[in-house]
């Protein structure tokens, strides 16, 4: 075994990499309920990637017989209806996994130095995701497939100039159709997947370099044992991966359930229209994306056009989007975890999480004067979050940090 | 060999030079892989013409047709609808009904201004099926009064399913709706009294 072993490390740093993300990583030995998130996103990336790459070797990227290929899956092709229900429920479950796991970096500080840089690379890699998502869901080219498509990728064509251009570029057509996608299916099984990839790996290197923060937002590396171990820390081998197979347990029962009793979700993960095909001359009477990208979608929809373009609504949603990255910089707070934080930030976070949820709602609810008096409200509240955050979390009194950690 | 100083400012002066030729190198690399998203020679011959038949359409009924990949609407008008879209309480709904404004783009010179239809064939309208905030097909609506939209206010026309954008049986966007501009009246001409060719002006005498 040994001789093996040392084979290998002389030409491969195997127990070094072995040792260093795992067998002496020290994590804070305080990770509750929040931290299952990150390991549980890793196992939903693998997931998609596998049932992926089996869904392709059916699906024929096509207008033509795209939906048909589809239902040939589901039909025809042993077990192709799980694969397809494992990976359409995946996407959703990916999402649900990733606002929780955003979420709590928002209740510990987890963005704050000297970890902005992993909050970065988690906001590019969230952003990629969408775009994976959304390509995705136009494959199928069902009804939402392709208005979904029809009213997102005009998105780029109100760009003052050289929008109707860019359309027309991104499209490879006059229209939605067939060279688009054409395109997409490229995109969602080669270079987003190897995107995310590289940018999980990014993610993980970087944390692992700096070390993972905690529910206390105490620092461990301040305080060492005379061997420069953090004394509040364990080996994430086998201490956390044990805990997280747990993890892994009560997700995989939850995640089996959608996916053989309710893989549609009622309308929440496979919407209804999108099982009629594609029709280029009628929009369903009610269109929504999926519900992961709503919230982003009513702020679009609260933003009135203005001289003449609704490019403002566009930039609107943009913004709140990319608003999310500027996080480390407009937190101005000494302490980072919610624990010890003053009262103005814990109303600011409730007020954000509230907004954000119906927003959400909003989202997936036709157009009304009330609703979007509404989205608008929410939209405000939204942004207030961040532009006021440096003078809120200046002000207040924060509770005092303890050394070590307290559980 | 160690004689020899080592030139910083030669060292720099060649860094930059091969970083400068390294670029454009990428920008001529680059071209043609952004170029193969460009439309196809087959994407864009298939822009032609499309004629379609009015002689079995009803008053009041709409039919739709692909032009350019885009949904067509071809609709018949009876005189009482006409006279509503002069009405003034109509003109005073929309955001720009002369189609003067932002929506001077949005029709060809030679329709009427408040029909948008060739003139001595105003019972026909020819409008592109999109609508003009994010590309979602409205519905036709043509019953005045609906109660879901705005009741006695609503004139009869098209409602957007998207985003809630309204349009009067001309085309023409109302007011403080999220579409910022008039549909788009495609270039159209009759053939024939019962014939009508989309995607070509009319030919002037």
């Amino acid at each position: 075994m040994n001789t093996k072993q040392n084979w290998i490390d002389q030409r491969f740093p195997l127990t070094k990499t072995w040792n260093e993300h795992l067998a002496k990583y020290y994590a804070p030995r305080n990770f509750n309920f929040w931290y299952f998130f990150g390991s549980l996103a890793i196992l939903v990336l693998v997931l998609q990637l596998v049932t992926g790459i089996f869904l392709t070797m059916h699906f024929k990227p096509d207008t033509a017989n795209a939906f048909a290929s589809v239902e040939y899956i589901m039909r025809d092709v042993e077990w192709g209806w799980l694969m397809r229900y494992l990976h359409s429920t995946g996407a959703s479950a990916f999402f649900v996994i990733i606002y929780f796991h955003m979420y709590r970096g928002l209740l510990y500080g987890s963005y704050k130095a000297p970890r902005e840089l992993i909050w970065i690379l988690g906001m590019v890699l969230y952003i990629a995701l969408m775009a994976e998502a959304f390509m995705g869901y136009v494959l199928p080219w069902g009804q939402m497939s392709f208005w979904g498509a029809q009213v997102i990728i005009s998105l780029f064509g109100s760009v003052p100039i050289i929008g109707p251009d860019l359309l027309v570029w991104i499209l490879g057509d006059y229209a939605v159709g067939d060279p688009a996608l054409n395109r997409f299916f490229s995109l969602h099984v080669v270079a987003l997947p190897l995107i995310l990839v590289v940018l999980v790996f990014l993610h993980i290197v970087a944390l692992h370099a700096v070390g993972s923060n905690n529910p206390d937002g105490v620092e461990i590396k301040k305080t060492k044992d005379k061997d420069g171990i953090p004394k509040d820390g364990i080996p994430f081998h086998p201490y956390y991966t044990v805990k997280d197979i747990m993890g892994v347990f009560v997700f995989l029962i939850i995640f089996c359930s959608v996916v053989f009793y309710a893989p549609a979700l009622n309308g929440y993960f496979l919407e209804h229209a999108n099982f009629v095909e594609a029709n280029p001359l009628k929009t369903p009477d009610h269109i929504a994306p999926l519900w992961y990208l709503t919230p982003f979608y009513s702020v679009l929809r609260a933003i009135p056009p203005m001289f003449g373009s609704q490019f403002p609504g566009v930039l609107g949603m943009f913004a709140a989007l990319l608003i999310l990255a500027a996080l480390p910089w407009l937190d101005r707070s000494p302490v980072k975890s919610i624990r010890y934080r003053s009262p103005p930030f814990k109303w600011a976070l409730g007020i954000f999480v509230i907004s954000f949820v119906i927003l959400g709602w909003l989202g997936m609810e036709p157009v009304t004067p009330l609703y979007v008096l509404l989205a608008r409200i929410c939209t405000f509240l939204y942004f207030a979050f961040f532009i006021l955050m440096p003078w809120y979390t200046s002000i207040g009194k924060t509770k005092e940090v303890p050394e070590r950690v307290t559980e | 060999m160690s004689e020899q100083t080592i030139d910083l400012k030669k060292r720099r002066f060649l860094t930059q030079a091969t970083s400068v030729v390294g670029a454009v190198g990428v920008g001529f690399v680059a071209w043609p892989f952004l170029s193969t998203w460009k439309p196809s020679a087959r994407a864009k011959a298939a822009g032609a013409p499309v004629d379609v038949d009015i002689s079995k359409l009803e008053t009041g009924q709409l039919v739709r047709v692909l032009w350019r990949k885009k949904p067509v609407w071809i609709f018949k008008r009876d005189a009482e609808v006409l006279k509503n879209l002069e009405s003034e309480s109509l003109l005073g709904a929309l955001a720009d009904p002369e189609g003067s404004g932002n929506s001077k783009n949005q029709q060809p010179k030679y329709v009427t201004s408040n029909y948008r239809s060739i003139e001595g064939k105003e019972g026909l309208a020819v409008i592109v099926g999109v609508c003009t905030h994010l590309g979602c097909s409205p519905t036709y609506r043509p019953e005045p009064g609906a109660a879901d939209l705005g009741g006695d206010s609503w004139k009869g026309g098209f409602y957007c399913p998207c985003h809630g954008s309204k349009f009067d049986l001309a085309g023409r966007v109302y007011a403080g709706v999220p579409a910022p501009t008039n549909l788009v009246i495609p270039p159209y001409s009759f053939v024939s009294e019962t014939l009508v060719r989309i995607g070509v002006d009319p030919v002037t005498s």
